[in-house]
Protein backbone atom coordinates (compact mmCIF):
# COMPACT_ATOMS: atom_id res chain seq x y z
CA UNK A 1 0.00 0.00 0.00
CA UNK A 2 1.16 3.49 -0.87
CA UNK A 3 0.57 6.26 1.61
CA UNK A 4 -0.63 9.62 0.25
CA UNK A 5 -1.14 12.70 2.40
CA UNK A 6 -3.91 15.11 1.37
CA UNK A 7 -4.04 18.53 2.99
CA UNK A 8 -7.44 20.22 2.81
CA UNK A 9 -8.34 23.91 2.99
CA UNK A 10 -8.88 23.67 6.76
CA UNK A 11 -5.20 22.60 7.00
CA UNK A 12 -6.16 19.11 8.12
CA UNK A 13 -3.86 16.30 7.03
CA UNK A 14 -5.56 13.17 5.73
CA UNK A 15 -3.29 10.14 5.47
CA UNK A 16 -4.76 7.72 2.93
CA UNK A 17 -3.61 4.44 1.44
CA UNK A 18 -4.14 2.64 -1.85
CA UNK A 19 -2.16 0.55 -4.30
CA UNK A 20 -3.90 1.43 -7.53
CA UNK A 21 -6.27 3.93 -9.13
CA UNK A 22 -5.74 7.67 -9.34
CA UNK A 23 -5.20 10.22 -6.59
CA UNK A 24 -8.60 11.67 -7.51
CA UNK A 25 -10.38 8.34 -6.97
CA UNK A 26 -8.61 7.92 -3.63
CA UNK A 27 -9.62 11.42 -2.56
CA UNK A 28 -13.26 11.02 -3.63
CA UNK A 29 -13.50 7.61 -1.98
CA UNK A 30 -12.40 9.27 1.26
CA UNK A 31 -14.57 12.38 0.92
CA UNK A 32 -11.66 14.82 0.73
CA UNK A 33 -13.24 18.28 0.59
CA UNK A 34 -12.51 20.20 -2.61
CA UNK A 35 -11.87 17.18 -4.84
CA UNK A 36 -15.02 16.60 -6.89
CA UNK A 37 -13.91 14.75 -10.01
CA UNK A 38 -17.13 15.69 -11.82
CA UNK A 39 -15.97 14.22 -15.13
CA UNK A 40 -15.08 10.90 -13.56
CA UNK A 41 -11.35 11.23 -14.14
CA UNK A 42 -10.91 11.89 -17.84
CA UNK A 43 -9.21 15.26 -17.55
CA UNK A 44 -12.23 17.23 -18.73
CA UNK A 45 -13.49 19.30 -15.81
CA UNK A 46 -10.58 20.57 -13.69
CA UNK A 47 -12.41 19.86 -10.40
CA UNK A 48 -9.58 17.80 -8.88
CA UNK A 49 -6.89 20.48 -8.78
CA UNK A 50 -4.08 19.97 -6.26
CA UNK A 51 -0.69 21.48 -5.51
CA UNK A 52 2.11 18.97 -5.20
CA UNK A 53 4.68 19.62 -2.47
CA UNK A 54 7.76 21.03 -4.27
CA UNK A 55 10.01 18.26 -2.92
CA UNK A 56 7.67 15.60 -4.35
CA UNK A 57 7.27 17.09 -7.82
CA UNK A 58 10.04 15.09 -9.45
CA UNK A 59 8.49 11.81 -8.31
CA UNK A 60 5.02 12.76 -9.49
CA UNK A 61 6.15 13.91 -12.92
CA UNK A 62 4.90 16.53 -15.35
CA UNK A 63 1.39 17.24 -16.57
CA UNK A 64 0.59 16.14 -20.13
CA UNK A 65 -0.16 18.82 -22.70
CA UNK A 66 -3.91 18.25 -22.40
CA UNK A 67 -3.74 18.44 -18.62
CA UNK A 68 -1.64 21.61 -18.74
CA UNK A 69 -4.20 23.17 -21.06
CA UNK A 70 -7.06 22.12 -18.80
CA UNK A 71 -5.29 23.62 -15.80
CA UNK A 72 -5.71 26.99 -17.45
CA UNK A 73 -9.38 26.59 -16.55
CA UNK A 74 -8.63 26.30 -12.85
CA UNK A 75 -8.16 29.05 -10.32
CA UNK A 76 -5.06 29.43 -8.13
CA UNK A 77 -2.80 27.69 -10.61
CA UNK A 78 0.88 27.54 -9.66
CA UNK A 79 3.91 25.73 -11.04
CA UNK A 80 3.01 22.92 -8.61
CA UNK A 81 -0.51 22.46 -9.94
CA UNK A 82 -1.77 19.12 -11.19
CA UNK A 83 -5.16 17.57 -11.90
CA UNK A 84 -4.97 14.60 -9.59
CA UNK A 85 -7.17 12.34 -11.76
CA UNK A 86 -4.13 12.16 -14.01
CA UNK A 87 -1.79 10.88 -11.30
CA UNK A 88 -1.74 7.10 -10.99
CA UNK A 89 -0.90 5.67 -7.59
CA UNK A 90 2.25 3.52 -7.43
CA UNK A 91 5.02 2.74 -4.91
CA UNK A 92 7.12 5.59 -6.15
CA UNK A 93 4.56 8.07 -4.73
CA UNK A 94 5.02 6.76 -1.15
CA UNK A 95 4.44 9.56 1.33
CA UNK A 96 3.82 12.43 -1.12
CA UNK A 97 2.01 15.48 0.18
CA UNK A 98 -0.66 17.14 -1.95
CA UNK A 99 -2.65 20.22 -1.01
CA UNK A 100 -6.17 20.63 -2.34
CA UNK A 101 -6.24 23.85 -4.38
CA UNK A 102 -8.78 26.47 -3.36
CA UNK A 103 -11.43 27.81 -5.64
CA UNK B 1 -33.70 23.41 12.15
CA UNK B 2 -35.44 20.24 13.29
CA UNK B 3 -38.50 19.17 11.39
CA UNK B 4 -37.00 20.39 8.12
CA UNK B 5 -36.77 17.46 5.76
CA UNK B 6 -35.61 17.56 2.16
CA UNK B 7 -36.42 14.48 0.13
CA UNK B 8 -34.42 14.04 -3.09
CA UNK B 9 -35.91 11.68 -5.67
CA UNK B 10 -33.17 10.21 -7.84
CA UNK B 11 -29.58 9.56 -6.73
CA UNK B 12 -27.45 10.07 -9.78
CA UNK B 13 -25.24 13.07 -10.64
CA UNK B 14 -27.99 15.63 -9.92
CA UNK B 15 -29.49 14.12 -6.78
CA UNK B 16 -26.22 13.16 -5.11
CA UNK B 17 -24.60 16.52 -5.76
CA UNK B 18 -27.73 18.24 -4.47
CA UNK B 19 -27.54 16.30 -1.19
CA UNK B 20 -23.88 17.12 -0.57
CA UNK B 21 -24.28 20.71 -1.71
CA UNK B 22 -27.17 21.20 0.74
CA UNK B 23 -24.80 20.31 3.58
CA UNK B 24 -22.12 22.58 2.14
CA UNK B 25 -24.66 25.42 2.11
CA UNK B 26 -25.39 24.81 5.79
CA UNK B 27 -28.67 22.90 5.54
CA UNK B 28 -29.08 21.23 8.94
CA UNK B 29 -32.38 19.41 8.46
CA UNK B 30 -32.82 15.80 7.39
CA UNK B 31 -31.80 14.80 3.88
CA UNK B 32 -33.36 11.67 2.40
CA UNK B 33 -31.93 10.58 -0.96
CA UNK B 34 -33.93 7.90 -2.76
CA UNK B 35 -33.28 5.82 -5.86
CA UNK B 36 -34.71 2.60 -7.20
CA UNK B 37 -31.25 1.60 -8.48
CA UNK B 38 -29.71 -0.56 -5.72
CA UNK B 39 -26.12 0.37 -6.68
CA UNK B 40 -24.16 2.90 -4.68
CA UNK B 41 -24.53 6.02 -6.91
CA UNK B 42 -21.93 5.93 -9.65
CA UNK B 43 -20.47 7.95 -12.51
CA UNK B 44 -22.50 7.35 -15.65
CA UNK B 45 -20.17 8.64 -18.41
CA UNK B 46 -17.60 5.83 -18.01
CA UNK B 47 -20.31 3.18 -18.56
CA UNK B 48 -20.04 3.47 -22.35
CA UNK B 49 -16.25 3.85 -22.27
CA UNK B 50 -13.82 2.80 -19.50
CA UNK B 51 -16.32 0.44 -17.84
CA UNK B 52 -16.93 -1.61 -21.01
CA UNK B 53 -13.23 -1.63 -21.89
CA UNK B 54 -12.13 -2.47 -18.35
CA UNK B 55 -14.08 -5.73 -18.41
CA UNK B 56 -14.74 -5.79 -14.66
CA UNK B 57 -18.49 -5.74 -13.93
CA UNK B 58 -17.84 -4.69 -10.33
CA UNK B 59 -15.71 -1.69 -11.32
CA UNK B 60 -18.40 0.99 -11.14
CA UNK B 61 -16.90 4.30 -10.14
CA UNK B 62 -18.80 5.65 -7.13
CA UNK B 63 -19.76 9.32 -7.12
CA UNK B 64 -19.02 9.39 -3.39
CA UNK B 65 -17.78 6.76 -0.97
CA UNK B 66 -20.45 4.92 1.00
CA UNK B 67 -19.01 6.41 4.21
CA UNK B 68 -19.40 9.94 2.85
CA UNK B 69 -23.19 9.70 3.06
CA UNK B 70 -23.10 8.82 6.74
CA UNK B 71 -20.43 11.47 7.39
CA UNK B 72 -22.66 14.12 5.83
CA UNK B 73 -25.75 12.70 7.54
CA UNK B 74 -27.48 11.86 4.28
CA UNK B 75 -30.06 9.08 4.53
CA UNK B 76 -29.42 7.15 1.32
CA UNK B 77 -32.30 4.84 0.46
CA UNK B 78 -31.33 2.61 -2.46
CA UNK B 79 -33.56 0.07 -4.14
CA UNK B 80 -36.57 2.10 -3.05
CA UNK B 81 -39.24 3.17 -5.52
CA UNK B 82 -41.04 6.50 -5.19
CA UNK B 83 -44.68 5.83 -6.00
CA UNK B 84 -46.24 9.26 -5.65
CA UNK B 85 -46.05 12.74 -4.21
CA UNK B 86 -48.91 13.78 -1.99
CA UNK B 87 -48.66 17.52 -2.31
CA UNK B 88 -51.47 18.36 0.12
CA UNK B 89 -50.22 16.05 2.87
CA UNK B 90 -46.59 16.96 2.01
CA UNK B 91 -45.55 13.33 1.77
CA UNK B 92 -43.37 11.33 -0.57
CA UNK B 93 -44.92 7.88 -0.86
CA UNK B 94 -42.35 5.14 -1.41
CA UNK B 95 -42.37 1.35 -1.67
CA UNK B 96 -41.24 1.41 1.97
CA UNK B 97 -43.80 3.85 3.31
CA UNK B 98 -44.50 7.58 3.34
CA UNK B 99 -41.96 10.26 4.24
CA UNK B 100 -43.07 13.71 5.43
CA UNK B 101 -41.27 16.45 3.54
CA UNK B 102 -40.69 20.16 3.79
CA UNK B 103 -39.05 20.29 0.37
CA UNK B 104 -38.66 17.84 -2.50
CA UNK B 105 -36.06 17.82 -5.27
CA UNK B 106 -36.99 15.80 -8.34
CA UNK B 107 -33.88 14.44 -10.03
CA UNK B 108 -35.73 11.75 -11.90
CA UNK B 109 -33.64 11.80 -15.08
CA UNK B 110 -34.74 10.13 -18.27
CA UNK B 111 -35.34 6.71 -19.78
CA UNK B 112 -33.95 5.47 -23.11
CA UNK B 113 -36.52 5.49 -25.87
CA UNK B 114 -37.09 2.17 -27.58
CA UNK B 115 -38.39 2.72 -31.11
CA UNK B 116 -41.27 0.53 -32.24
CA UNK B 117 -39.26 -1.70 -34.58
CA UNK B 118 -40.72 -5.04 -35.55
CA UNK B 119 -38.84 -7.87 -33.82
CA UNK B 120 -36.73 -5.58 -31.61
CA UNK B 121 -38.36 -6.51 -28.32
CA UNK B 122 -37.76 -10.22 -29.00
CA UNK B 123 -34.20 -9.70 -30.26
CA UNK B 124 -31.23 -11.42 -28.60
CA UNK B 125 -28.57 -9.28 -26.96
CA UNK B 126 -30.43 -6.04 -27.60
CA UNK B 127 -29.55 -3.28 -25.17
CA UNK B 128 -29.92 0.36 -24.36
CA UNK B 129 -27.13 2.08 -22.41
CA UNK B 130 -28.11 4.40 -19.62
CA UNK B 131 -27.42 2.81 -16.25
CA UNK B 132 -25.14 0.31 -14.55
CA UNK B 133 -27.55 -2.53 -15.24
CA UNK B 134 -27.45 -1.88 -18.98
CA UNK B 135 -23.66 -1.66 -19.01
CA UNK B 136 -23.25 -4.81 -16.92
CA UNK B 137 -25.61 -6.70 -19.24
CA UNK B 138 -23.63 -5.57 -22.30
CA UNK B 139 -20.38 -6.61 -20.63
CA UNK B 140 -21.82 -10.02 -19.71
CA UNK B 141 -22.90 -10.55 -23.32
CA UNK B 142 -19.45 -9.56 -24.59
CA UNK B 143 -17.79 -11.94 -22.13
CA UNK B 144 -20.14 -14.86 -22.80
CA UNK B 145 -17.81 -17.39 -24.42
CA UNK B 146 -20.67 -19.59 -25.61
CA UNK B 147 -22.04 -16.89 -27.85
CA UNK B 148 -19.30 -14.79 -29.39
CA UNK B 149 -20.22 -11.26 -30.39
CA UNK B 150 -18.73 -10.78 -33.84
CA UNK B 151 -21.15 -8.28 -35.33
CA UNK B 152 -22.74 -5.35 -33.57
CA UNK B 153 -25.34 -2.95 -34.96
CA UNK B 154 -25.70 0.36 -33.15
CA UNK B 155 -28.96 2.16 -33.88
CA UNK B 156 -28.49 5.91 -33.51
CA UNK B 157 -25.32 7.95 -33.95
CA UNK B 158 -25.56 10.20 -30.93
CA UNK B 159 -22.87 10.29 -28.28
CA UNK B 160 -23.98 7.15 -26.46
CA UNK B 161 -24.23 5.15 -29.68
CA UNK B 162 -20.85 6.31 -30.96
CA UNK B 163 -19.09 5.78 -27.64
CA UNK B 164 -20.56 2.28 -27.40
CA UNK B 165 -19.53 1.65 -31.01
CA UNK B 166 -15.94 2.74 -30.29
CA UNK B 167 -15.72 0.59 -27.17
CA UNK B 168 -17.24 -2.54 -28.75
CA UNK B 169 -15.01 -2.14 -31.78
CA UNK B 170 -11.96 -1.91 -29.53
CA UNK B 171 -13.16 -5.14 -27.91
CA UNK B 172 -12.96 -6.81 -31.30
CA UNK B 173 -16.46 -6.59 -32.76
CA UNK B 174 -17.28 -5.49 -36.30
CA UNK B 175 -19.59 -2.55 -35.66
CA UNK B 176 -22.09 -0.83 -37.97
CA UNK B 177 -23.79 2.37 -36.85
CA UNK B 178 -27.14 3.18 -38.44
CA UNK B 179 -28.36 6.79 -38.33
CA UNK B 180 -31.59 8.11 -39.83
CA UNK B 181 -30.31 11.69 -40.19
CA UNK B 182 -27.92 12.97 -42.86
CA UNK B 183 -24.91 12.83 -40.61
CA UNK B 184 -23.80 11.48 -37.23
CA UNK B 185 -24.31 13.70 -34.17
CA UNK B 186 -26.67 15.86 -36.23
CA UNK B 187 -28.80 16.89 -33.24
CA UNK B 188 -25.87 17.84 -31.00
CA UNK B 189 -22.82 18.87 -33.02
CA UNK B 190 -21.74 20.93 -36.02
CA UNK B 191 -21.06 19.54 -39.45
CA UNK B 192 -17.24 19.88 -39.31
CA UNK B 193 -17.24 17.94 -36.06
CA UNK B 194 -19.51 15.25 -37.52
CA UNK B 195 -17.23 14.95 -40.54
CA UNK B 196 -14.13 14.58 -38.37
CA UNK B 197 -15.77 11.94 -36.18
CA UNK B 198 -17.13 10.06 -39.20
CA UNK B 199 -13.58 9.75 -40.56
CA UNK B 200 -12.31 8.76 -37.13
CA UNK B 201 -14.82 5.94 -36.81
CA UNK B 202 -14.32 4.73 -40.36
CA UNK B 203 -10.54 4.74 -39.93
CA UNK B 204 -11.05 2.47 -36.95
CA UNK B 205 -13.08 -0.04 -38.93
CA UNK B 206 -16.58 1.09 -38.00
CA UNK B 207 -19.14 1.29 -40.74
CA UNK B 208 -21.41 4.34 -40.65
CA UNK B 209 -24.71 4.22 -42.51
CA UNK B 210 -26.64 7.50 -42.57
CA UNK B 211 -30.12 8.33 -43.88
CA UNK B 212 -31.31 4.81 -43.23
CA UNK B 213 -33.74 3.53 -40.67
CA UNK B 214 -34.18 0.09 -39.20
CA UNK B 215 -37.39 -1.55 -40.36
CA UNK B 216 -37.12 -4.89 -38.60
CA UNK B 217 -35.01 -7.28 -36.59
CA UNK B 218 -35.13 -10.91 -37.68
CA UNK B 219 -33.97 -13.40 -35.09
CA UNK B 220 -33.62 -17.12 -35.76
CA UNK B 221 -31.72 -19.98 -34.16
CA UNK B 222 -28.98 -19.55 -36.75
CA UNK B 223 -28.51 -15.81 -36.77
CA UNK B 224 -29.93 -12.37 -36.14
CA UNK B 225 -30.34 -9.70 -38.81
CA UNK B 226 -31.11 -6.01 -38.64
CA UNK B 227 -33.09 -5.07 -41.74
CA UNK B 228 -32.80 -1.51 -43.03
CA UNK B 229 -35.46 0.42 -44.94
CA UNK B 230 -33.64 -0.20 -48.25
CA UNK B 231 -33.67 -3.96 -47.62
CA UNK B 232 -30.03 -4.23 -46.52
CA UNK B 233 -29.55 -6.97 -43.95
CA UNK B 234 -26.87 -6.51 -41.30
CA UNK B 235 -25.66 -9.36 -39.11
CA UNK B 236 -26.16 -8.42 -35.49
CA UNK B 237 -25.05 -10.68 -32.64
CA UNK B 238 -25.70 -7.61 -30.51
CA UNK B 239 -27.87 -4.53 -31.00
CA UNK B 240 -27.32 -1.28 -29.12
CA UNK B 241 -30.22 1.17 -29.29
CA UNK B 242 -29.16 4.77 -28.69
CA UNK B 243 -31.89 6.92 -30.18
CA UNK B 244 -32.44 9.33 -27.33
CA UNK B 245 -34.48 9.42 -24.17
CA UNK B 246 -37.88 10.26 -22.79
CA UNK B 247 -37.78 12.44 -19.70
CA UNK B 248 -39.20 10.93 -16.51
CA UNK B 249 -41.98 13.42 -15.81
CA UNK B 250 -44.67 10.96 -14.64
CA UNK B 251 -44.22 11.63 -10.92
CA UNK B 252 -44.34 15.40 -11.45
CA UNK B 253 -47.30 15.20 -13.81
CA UNK B 254 -49.31 13.02 -11.46
CA UNK B 255 -48.74 15.60 -8.71
CA UNK B 256 -50.06 18.45 -10.83
CA UNK B 257 -46.64 20.02 -11.45
CA UNK B 258 -46.35 21.85 -14.77
CA UNK B 259 -44.50 19.76 -17.35
CA UNK B 260 -43.80 19.88 -21.06
CA UNK B 261 -43.05 16.91 -23.31
CA UNK B 262 -39.33 17.69 -22.90
CA UNK B 263 -39.37 17.96 -19.12
CA UNK B 264 -40.48 19.38 -15.78
CA UNK B 265 -40.78 23.17 -15.98
CA UNK B 266 -38.56 25.03 -13.50
CA UNK B 267 -37.52 28.66 -13.08
CA UNK B 268 -33.92 29.93 -12.89
CA UNK B 269 -33.80 28.88 -9.21
CA UNK B 270 -35.00 25.33 -10.00
CA UNK B 271 -38.47 25.86 -8.53
CA UNK B 272 -41.33 23.95 -10.13
CA UNK B 273 -44.88 25.31 -10.38
CA UNK B 274 -45.67 23.93 -6.90
CA UNK B 275 -44.01 25.58 -3.94
CA UNK B 276 -41.28 23.67 -2.10
CA UNK B 277 -40.92 21.26 -5.00
CA UNK B 278 -37.82 21.64 -7.16
CA UNK B 279 -36.27 19.76 -10.06
CA UNK B 280 -32.73 19.40 -11.47
CA UNK B 281 -30.85 17.74 -14.29
CA UNK B 282 -31.95 15.82 -17.38
CA UNK B 283 -35.60 15.95 -16.30
CA UNK B 284 -35.93 19.75 -16.42
CA UNK B 285 -36.93 22.49 -18.83
CA UNK B 286 -35.36 25.71 -17.60
CA UNK B 287 -34.74 29.33 -18.57
CA UNK B 288 -31.19 30.47 -19.25
CA UNK B 289 -30.04 34.07 -19.76
CA UNK B 290 -28.29 33.37 -23.06
CA UNK B 291 -29.76 30.07 -24.25
CA UNK B 292 -33.47 30.80 -24.10
CA UNK B 293 -36.62 30.32 -22.04
CA UNK B 294 -37.18 26.61 -22.49
CA UNK B 295 -33.82 24.87 -22.41
CA UNK B 296 -33.42 21.17 -21.98
CA UNK B 297 -29.92 19.76 -21.64
CA UNK B 298 -28.94 16.17 -20.95
CA UNK B 299 -25.49 16.22 -19.39
CA UNK B 300 -23.58 15.65 -16.18
CA UNK B 301 -22.51 19.28 -16.02
CA UNK B 302 -26.11 20.50 -16.27
CA UNK B 303 -27.21 18.17 -13.47
CA UNK B 304 -24.32 19.15 -11.20
CA UNK B 305 -24.69 22.87 -11.94
CA UNK B 306 -28.42 22.85 -11.26
CA UNK B 307 -27.86 20.82 -8.08
CA UNK B 308 -25.67 23.65 -6.77
CA UNK B 309 -28.36 26.21 -7.54
CA UNK B 310 -31.22 24.27 -5.95
CA UNK B 311 -29.19 23.77 -2.76
CA UNK B 312 -28.74 27.53 -2.57
CA UNK B 313 -32.44 28.15 -3.24
CA UNK B 314 -33.51 25.71 -0.51
CA UNK B 315 -31.12 27.32 1.97
CA UNK B 316 -32.59 30.74 1.28
CA UNK B 317 -30.06 32.25 -1.12
CA UNK B 318 -30.95 33.70 -4.47
CA UNK B 319 -28.83 32.41 -7.29
CA UNK B 320 -29.69 31.98 -10.90
CA UNK B 321 -28.63 29.13 -13.14
CA UNK B 322 -26.56 30.80 -15.85
CA UNK B 323 -23.66 28.37 -16.41
CA UNK B 324 -22.61 27.78 -20.01
CA UNK B 325 -23.20 24.14 -20.83
CA UNK B 326 -20.10 22.04 -21.30
CA UNK B 327 -19.70 18.51 -22.43
CA UNK B 328 -17.09 15.92 -23.25
CA UNK B 329 -16.80 12.61 -25.07
CA UNK B 330 -13.93 10.24 -25.75
CA UNK B 331 -13.96 8.07 -28.86
CA UNK B 332 -10.78 6.29 -29.97
CA UNK B 333 -8.02 8.91 -29.74
CA UNK B 334 -10.44 11.82 -30.16
CA UNK B 335 -11.02 13.84 -27.03
CA UNK B 336 -14.05 15.95 -27.72
CA UNK B 337 -14.96 18.91 -25.54
CA UNK B 338 -17.57 21.55 -26.13
CA UNK B 339 -18.79 24.65 -24.35
CA UNK B 340 -21.90 26.66 -25.14
CA UNK B 341 -24.60 25.53 -27.56
CA UNK B 342 -24.32 25.97 -31.32
CA UNK B 343 -28.00 26.62 -31.93
CA UNK B 344 -27.91 30.43 -32.08
CA UNK B 345 -24.86 30.71 -34.31
CA UNK B 346 -25.14 32.25 -37.76
CA UNK B 347 -21.50 31.82 -38.73
CA UNK B 348 -18.82 29.31 -37.85
CA UNK B 349 -15.06 29.10 -38.23
CA UNK B 350 -12.93 25.99 -38.23
CA UNK B 351 -9.39 26.03 -36.90
CA UNK B 352 -7.48 22.95 -37.94
CA UNK B 353 -4.46 22.07 -35.91
CA UNK B 354 -2.66 19.17 -37.52
CA UNK B 355 -4.58 16.21 -38.86
CA UNK B 356 -5.92 14.98 -35.55
CA UNK B 357 -7.14 18.17 -33.90
CA UNK B 358 -9.59 20.89 -34.72
CA UNK B 359 -11.83 23.43 -33.09
CA UNK B 360 -15.12 24.80 -34.39
CA UNK B 361 -15.95 28.34 -33.31
CA UNK B 362 -19.62 29.37 -33.43
CA UNK B 363 -20.59 33.03 -33.60
CA UNK B 364 -23.87 34.88 -33.45
CA UNK B 365 -22.74 37.88 -35.49
CA UNK B 366 -19.50 38.77 -33.71
CA UNK B 367 -20.45 37.20 -30.38
CA UNK B 368 -18.82 33.86 -29.63
CA UNK B 369 -21.52 31.42 -28.47
CA UNK B 370 -20.00 27.95 -28.66
CA UNK B 371 -16.70 26.14 -29.15
CA UNK B 372 -16.40 22.50 -30.08
CA UNK B 373 -12.89 21.11 -29.77
CA UNK B 374 -11.31 17.80 -30.70
CA UNK B 375 -7.91 17.17 -29.13
CA UNK B 376 -7.71 20.93 -28.67
CA UNK B 377 -8.33 21.60 -24.97
CA UNK B 378 -6.84 25.08 -25.22
CA UNK B 379 -9.59 26.10 -27.62
CA UNK B 380 -12.16 24.66 -25.26
CA UNK B 381 -10.72 26.34 -22.18
CA UNK B 382 -10.15 29.77 -23.72
CA UNK B 383 -13.39 29.59 -25.69
CA UNK B 384 -15.38 28.92 -22.54
CA UNK B 385 -13.75 31.82 -20.79
CA UNK B 386 -14.33 34.16 -23.73
CA UNK B 387 -18.01 33.21 -24.08
CA UNK B 388 -18.56 33.96 -20.39
CA UNK B 389 -16.72 37.29 -20.60
CA UNK B 390 -18.20 38.23 -24.01
CA UNK B 391 -14.72 38.75 -25.43
CA UNK B 392 -14.54 39.81 -29.09
CA UNK B 393 -12.31 37.76 -31.34
CA UNK B 394 -10.23 38.45 -34.44
CA UNK B 395 -11.71 35.84 -36.75
CA UNK B 396 -8.96 36.13 -39.34
CA UNK B 397 -6.25 35.38 -36.81
CA UNK B 398 -8.30 32.56 -35.34
CA UNK B 399 -8.22 30.54 -38.53
CA UNK B 400 -4.45 31.04 -38.84
CA UNK B 401 -2.89 28.18 -36.87
CA UNK B 402 0.39 30.07 -36.72
CA UNK B 403 -1.27 32.54 -34.36
CA UNK B 404 -1.72 31.16 -30.83
CA UNK B 405 -5.37 31.09 -29.77
CA UNK B 406 -4.72 33.37 -26.84
CA UNK B 407 -3.47 36.04 -29.25
CA UNK B 408 -6.72 36.10 -31.22
CA UNK B 409 -8.49 38.53 -28.92
CA UNK B 410 -9.50 41.80 -30.52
Amino acid sequence: MTQIIFITADEQEHVLEADSGSLMELAVANNIAGIDGDCGGVCSCATCHVHIAPEDKARVGEASEIEADMLELAENVTENSRLCCQIAISDKLEGIRVTVAEG
Amino acid sequence: MSGNTCVIVGASHGGVNCAFELRKQGFDGDIVLIDKDPQLPYHRPPLSKAFLLGGDPTALQPLKAQSAYAQSDIDLKLGVEVESLDVSAKQVVTSEGAIDYDSVVLATGATPFIPPISGLSEAKNSFVLRDANDATDILAAVQNTENTINHVVVVGAGYIGLEAAASLSKLGAKVTVVEREQRILQRVASEPLSTFMTHKHKANGIEIVCQKTVSAVKTSEANQLVVLDDGTELKADMIIVGVGVRVNTELAQASGIETLPQGIVVDAHMKTSISNIYAVGDCTVFPHPTLGDKCHIESVQNAVGQARIVAQTITGKVSTYDEQPWFWSDQFDAKLQSVGLPKDADNILVREEGDNALSVWHFDGEALVCVEAINAPKAYVLGGRWIAKKVLIDKEKLTDVNVAIKDCVL
